[in-house]
């Protein structure tokens, strides 16, 4: 469960959030400040360096693996559409070139989804969830 | 994943095993069915008891795990469609059934990587929430709405039309009284589930679906191979020897090959897949019922690791299929290859009349059916979400009520008017091919809400007007391309077959309306007379990677 994530990434004291917003109610909107003034901390948070290196991070990982994956389907889809005659060829017993294209179209996108999961985890969690408290904070 | 291939016309049952075991396994299979309601309908009662403002009733609360949802999203992304219908395509056709069934799971990379946990951040509870936190409200709630309604109405039918088919060619019936009664008990069921049970009741029955489908699945999958021994490759050799096509049924083309229009609409079709995912109000929606934008991650995975197995799965039930039944049989019980696996489940189980095989064989037919009511109650809850929340609100001049009464209240008539808007749409459109309705559905959403949902994430310079256009310039070419294109008239198959007004040759516009919705969302925010708001960009993007005032 999710639900503690805010208690063990955070350095900033703050107490659990959940249990603050349930003093609220969950249906509440919490109180928002004046708009220009809530814009302001958003502005400066996303001018600043900690901000820009989870957005590094996320966009460095996630940019290149979408545009990677989307090529090599579509390379799958018109080679199997436009070249059969490519597909078929064998490569062990029944096993052909389409059968083994095919299960790696599932291998990589098991691998993509790991490997995204973990560069998340490990990379960009606890910087956003530091980023998300500081920046609540301030709003308020 | 949709209700793919069932081509809905459930004729050609009579004069096999099938309809000849039909009374021994009809009563079985109710039996089952029965329980599968009674169980889903205590839980609509037993989660109606709860306080209902709109965060329970859109939501669920907020609190289902990574797992729970992951197990939720699966149940509403998997119907009958794959279970019965992909298997069949590859039952008949091999290795372009494989082709189909991979771009629905690909597609899953865009939804982990590029939008669950941004749109987890930046929205409450529907797709118009995330596009209007930097855009002027009303235009973008009404456009996001409509747009979402035409892809959730049109998923929808095409679920209904193939729970009547399932009628028809599980249980033998010739008349279509089965058929239309089989569409409004399907239709009520699921306007129950939504108006008294709201999310929690969806999300539980879908988890209570996927457990099913994927525990039926495993069964017949392990059976299929003790047949062969776990040899993959007799497995293999015996399905191209049962198709009646040898080794051209290991490769590409007997689907989907031929004439070059053929080939395009199938990669505009697979375009459609791997893009119009990310584009689901439905599966959009099942974000919203986990805490946090890791939570949704973690959601995401599972959903990817359920999927991927099940197509894993279901390959080989088509590949076996083929393999133990025959490629001829499963054709001349159905044309579309619907009632594949309901024939390979009575010839494991011990061949007709066998207890074994009638059990398989009812078994499998109640969870196909357990399939599409869960999928529909889905689609019928994200419908009532963008009539209330973005339309009703959308238009409303006066405050709201606090706690969002008055938009649960609109949303729980809005689930009955959509039940009826859909039973009858359905029974309108008894004939309509599934398999193409959904790819319609896909193509719409790749066209209309990608574009706009990508661009309001990752573009500084995105306006107002470019949402706007961005919508209509996705959702008004696929539609009118549908509209004169032979899904609508000049074949045999199509809605009006006896007109002929068909000038657009593919079944799928997406090849077309993808890229013209990403060009008008470019066009109407480069052309000059508006500038996109920096301040609310500004609070969308911390918002969207640090969760900062997310709800």
């Amino acid at each position: 469960m999710d639900v503690h994530d805010g208690a063990r990434g955070t350095r900033l004291g703050v107490e659990d959030p959940w249990a603050a917003a349930l003093d609220v109610g969950p249906w509440q909107e919490p109180p928002r400040p004046e708009p220009p003034e809530r814009t302001g901390v958003y502005q400066e948070v996303q001018a600043g360096e900690a901000f820009r290196e989870v957005r590094r991070r996320y966009r460095r990982f996630a940019f290149p693996a979408s545009a990677a994956f989307l090529v090599w389907y579509l390379a799958y889809l018109l080679t199997a559409t436009m070249a059969p005659g490519l597909m078929a060829r064998r490569v062990d017993g029944a096993v052909n070139v389409a059968m083994v294209a095919g299960l790696a179209q599932f291998g990589t996108t098991f691998l993509l989804t790991w490997a995204y999961a973990r560069h998340a985890r490990l990379r960009r969690d606890r910087a956003a969830l530091e980023l998300r408290w500081d920046t609540q904070e301030r709003v308020r | 994943m949709s209700g793919a291939p069932m081509t809905g016309r459930g004729g050609a049952v009579a004069a096999h095993p099938l309809a000849a075991s039909a009374t021994e396994h009809q009563g079985l299979a109710m039996t089952l069915f029965t329980v599968f309601v009674v169980v889903t309908l205590a839980i609509t009662v037993w989660v109606g008891r709860r306080r209902s403002d709109s965060e329970e009733f859109f939501s669920g609360g907020r609190m289902f795990s990574p797992m729970e949802n992951g197990f939720a999203i699966s149940g509403d992304y998997l119907s009958a469609g794959s279970f019965l219908g992909v298997s069949g395509l590859i039952a008949l056709y091999g290795y372009d059934g494989i082709l189909y069934l991979i771009g629905f799971l690909v597609a899953w990379l865009g939804v982990l990587m590029l939008v669950a946990e941004l749109v987890r951040n930046c929205g409450r509870f529907t797709l118009a929430d995330v596009l209007s936190a930097r855009m002027r409200e009303r235009p973008v709630r009404i456009a996001a709405g409509t747009s979402s309604i035409t892809v959730a109405v049109l998923y929808l039918v095409a679920q209904m039309v193939g729970a009547g088919s399932l009628v028809s060619l599980l249980l033998g019936d010739q008349g279509g009284y089965a058929r239309a009664w089989s569409v409004v008990g399907v239709g009520a069921l699921m306007v129950v589930y939504v108006a008294f049970g709201g999310m929690r009741a969806t999300t539980w029955i879908q988890i209570v679906k996927a457990v099913l489908l994927l525990g039926g699945t495993v069964a017949l999958t392990v059976l299929v191979l003790l047949r062969f021994h776990g040899d993959v490759n007799d497995l293999l050799r015996a399905a191209a020897d049962g198709s009646g096509h040898g080794s051209a049924y290991l490769r590409p083309g007997l689907k989907y090959g031929g004439s070059w229009t053929n080939r395009l609409d199938f990669v505009s079709l697979g375009l459609a897949l791997v893009l119009g995912t990310a584009g689901l109000p439905h599966i959009l929606a099942r974000f919203y019922t986990v805490p946090t934008a890791r939570a949704a991650r973690r959601s995401a995975v599972w959903a990817v690791g359920l999927i991927g197995v099940f197509y894993l799965m279901t390959m080989v039930l088509g590949l076996g299929a083929s393999a133990v039944v025959g490629s001829d049989a499963v054709r001349e019980s159905d044309p579309a290859g619907n009632t594949a696996v309901p024939l390979l489940a009575l010839d494991l189980g011990g061949g007709s009349g066998s207890t074994g095989g009638t059990v398989l064989f009812a078994v499998v037919g109640a969870i196909a059916f357990a399939t599409i009511l869960a999928v529909v109650a889905g689609l019928t809850l994200t419908s009532s979400a963008f009539v209330a929340h973005d339309l009703y609100a959308g238009l409303r001049r006066r405050e709201a009520e606090p706690g969002g009464r008055e938009e649960v209240r609109v949303a729980r008539f809005a689930a009955v008017g959509i039940g009826a808007v859909a039973i009858v749409l359905t029974l309108f459109a008894q004939g309509l091919n599934t398999a193409v309705v959904v790819g319609v559905a896909f193509a719409v959403a790749a066209s209309a809400n990608v574009p706009a949902l990508l661009f309001t994430l990752f573009w500084r310079r995105f306006t107002t007007r470019g949402t706007v256009w961005a919508i209509y310039g996705g959702l008004v070419p696929a539609v009118v391309l549908v509209v004169f294109s032979p899904v609508v008239s000049g074949t045999p198959g199509a809605i009006f077959p006896g007109a002929d007004f068909h000038w657009f040759p593919l079944q799928n516009p997406g090849v077309v309306s993808i890229p013209l919705g990403f060009l008008a969302g470019w066009l109407g925010t480069v052309l000059p007379g508006e500038r996109a708001d920096a301040g609310r960009y500004a609070e969308l993007e911390v918002r969207s990677l640090t969760g900062a005032g997310a709800v």
